[in-house]
């Protein structure tokens, strides 16, 4: 095969390709005329999707900077798939809340774009510039509904303590680069191992500057103020395309940095990553259990999961490192699949994300109350979906790093956790129905998309050796 | 100079624009606060620049420039959207959403 210095990038230049076309088709789109716009979305994503699968195992970099090794490819993959899920959900709903389709899809597509540069970045700085390329999309994305009071002010909110956290994020770059003259994470990597930096201030500064602005993408705690706002405020769709996307890119810069240019140091902040593990566990659950809104009920689900997948990351083995693999993409089918749902029960006036909007679901919408069951189920990790065998494998990586405590506190926290998805669903089949506003009709391919994810989900949890073996050859080609 | 000095400065621009953004009541200003921690960032990203006498320092700032101004574009938009719903600029004006 010809191979040149731009192939590592050829998935984001799909999608980015995929986003300018989408929006030269809304530019010269009639009034009234009617334009597959999500079609072309799902094409430029599938291109991406079919290029990183031809690029596995070649260990393709482009400008010193961007990688294709796979582990940023089977991120890739999960982020395509998320991408592909989210643009079947939007076809119906941008319609009813009379979104402009060219935006959106276009935002969406761009964000998408960061997110994979995020995976794939293997400098600092680069990786600050995903970040950000990403986050805006993602601000814009959640205020896109500009009529809604709500909706701006959840953008807003995010926006102001998203741009907060990346300053944070930029100044442990600078700390960093101050140290080791260089920003890229090979020289860095380098630089570390080679003298011991372990009680040096600055870098010791700088690594806690860079846990800041990674836990504030993962919305862990103490820094997912943020997080039930704006996934509250923003619509449903969209807040299960950021809590799985970001979640998922944030997670791969997360764990590529810290497990392999800042590994030398890993005494110095694994102490920290444990507390703020088993701390988002903790209060993603607890809090969880008092909300009444289900969008911020799932908001605090995503919380907790953040903390499991960190988990993942302070145990630090191989076995951790595959499991963040696994992990990823069985909370992006599961999650975004709940969300999907959330999303075609709403209205335009009213999100009707209430809890006691979902009393009797069953009778009026019997297909989507047994899809919803099986997202709750595997979100609160049953067996046998994918969220059971996700969450043993993150614990059993824990217990194999000798974390017992975290390991502890994981599994209780999940227990606890259980309560509140099974509320939801003893809502759903066992009371009546209340007066409310009817939603209109779903789609075939809504429905289709609800279908892939549950597919997914019962795949990843009856047969997951396939994508563990995956996951742990892309772990293999890095670290 | 030597690079402390520059250093100590960034910290302390730093730190106002930290603390500006928790204690300003003026949606506005808040970005501007936000500014301000950027610029402190691209001081320490110069000085550093030019203690190892490379220009990747200072490159480096550029691009930080870009993302600030591309920041702005979308956090004033925001604000704009906000000040139709309720002609205010005080933080406080908007609660729908519990903090």
């Amino acid at each position: 095969m010809i191979s040149s210095s731009f192939d590592a990038i050829i998935p984001m230049l799909c999608v980015a390709l995929a986003g300018l076309v989408v929006l030269l088709a809304e530019a010269f789109r009639g009034r009234d005329e009617k334009m597959p716009i999500g079609g072309l979305a799902i094409i430029g994503l599938v291109g991406a999707g079919a290029a990183s699968i031809l690029l596995w195992n070649r260990n393709a970099t482009s400008f010193g900077v961007v990688t294709a090794d796979n582990f940023s490819l089977f991120v890739n993959l999960v982020l395509i798939g998320v991408g592909i899920l989210t643009v079947m959900f939007s076809s119906q709903t941008i319609e009813r809340d009379g979104i402009p389709a060219g935006e959106y899809y276009a935002v969406m597509l761009f964000g998408i774009v960061g997110m994979m540069l995020m995976g794939q970045a293997t400098d600092l700085l680069v990786i600050f510039l995903a970040l950000e390329t990403m986050s805006l999309a993602v601000y814009v994305l959640t205020g896109i509904r500009r009529e809604q009071q709500q909706s701006t002010e959840a953008a807003f909110k995010y926006f102001l303590l998203g741009a907060f956290a990346s300053s944070f994020f930029l100044y442990g770059v600078a700390f960093l680069y101050g140290v080791t003259g260089s920003t890229s994470l090979d020289r860095i990597g380098t630089v570390i191992a080679a003298q011991s930096m372990s009680g040096n201030p600055m870098i010791l500064l700088g690594v806690g500057l860079l846990i800041v602005g990674f836990a504030f993408k993962v919305a862990a705690v103490p820094f997912h103020m943020w997080s039930p706002d704006a996934y509250e405020g923003a619509p449903a769709v969209v807040t299960g395309f950021m809590s799985t996307g970001v979640k998922a890119a944030a997670v791969a810069a997360f764990v590529r940095v810290f497990l392999s240019s800042l590994e030398p140091m890993i005494t110095d902040w694994a102490p920290v990553l444990w507390l703020i593990a088993a701390a988002t566990m903790v209060l993603g659950t607890v809090v969880g259990v008092a909300q009444t809104s289900l969008k911020r009920m799932l908001a605090y689900s995503s919380i907790a999961h953040g903390g499991y997948l960190l988990a993942g990351l302070v145990a630090g083995n191989d076995v951790g490192k595959a499991a963040i693999l696994f992990y990823l993409a069985a909370y992006a089918l599961t999650n975004l699949g709940a969300f999907g749902v959330i999303a075609l029960l709403g209205t335009r006036e009213r999100a009707n994300d209430d809890l006691r909007d979902y009393a009797g679901l069953f009778k009026s919408h019997p297909a989507l109350a047994v899809l919803m069951t099986f997202f709750l189920l595997s979100l609160g990790g049953f067996p046998p979906t994918a969220g059971f065998i996700a969450k043993w494998y993150v614990f059993s990586a824990a217990i194999g790093s000798g974390y017992y405590g975290l390991a502890i506190i994981g599994v209780l926290s999940s227990v606890v956790s259980v309560f509140f998805y099974l509320r939801i669903v003893v809502m759903m089949f066992m009371t009546d129905r209340d007066a409310r506003p009817v939603p209109a009709p779903i789609t075939t391919v809504a429905y289709a998309g609800l279908v892939l994810s549950l597919a997914g989900v019962l795949y990843l949890g009856v047969l997951p050796t396939a994508v563990i073996d995956f996951a742990q050859a892309s772990i293999s080609t890095i670290f | 100079m030597a690079i402390g000095h520059y250093l100590v400065l960034s910290g302390v621009l730093f730190s106002i624009g930290a603390a500006g953004v928790f204690l300003r009541r003026n949606l506005i200003t808040l970005l501007l606060s936000v500014e301000i921690m950027l610029n402190a960032v691209n001081l320490a990203f110069v000085a550093f620049g030019r203690q190892f006498g490379t220009v990747d320092g200072q490159i480096i700032t550029f691009f930080v420039m870009t993302v600030a101004a591309a920041e702005a574009a979308v956090g004033l938009a925001l604000v704009i959207g906000l000040f139709r719903h309720r002609e205010s600029l005080n933080p406080e004006a908007f609660t729908s959403l519990k903090w």
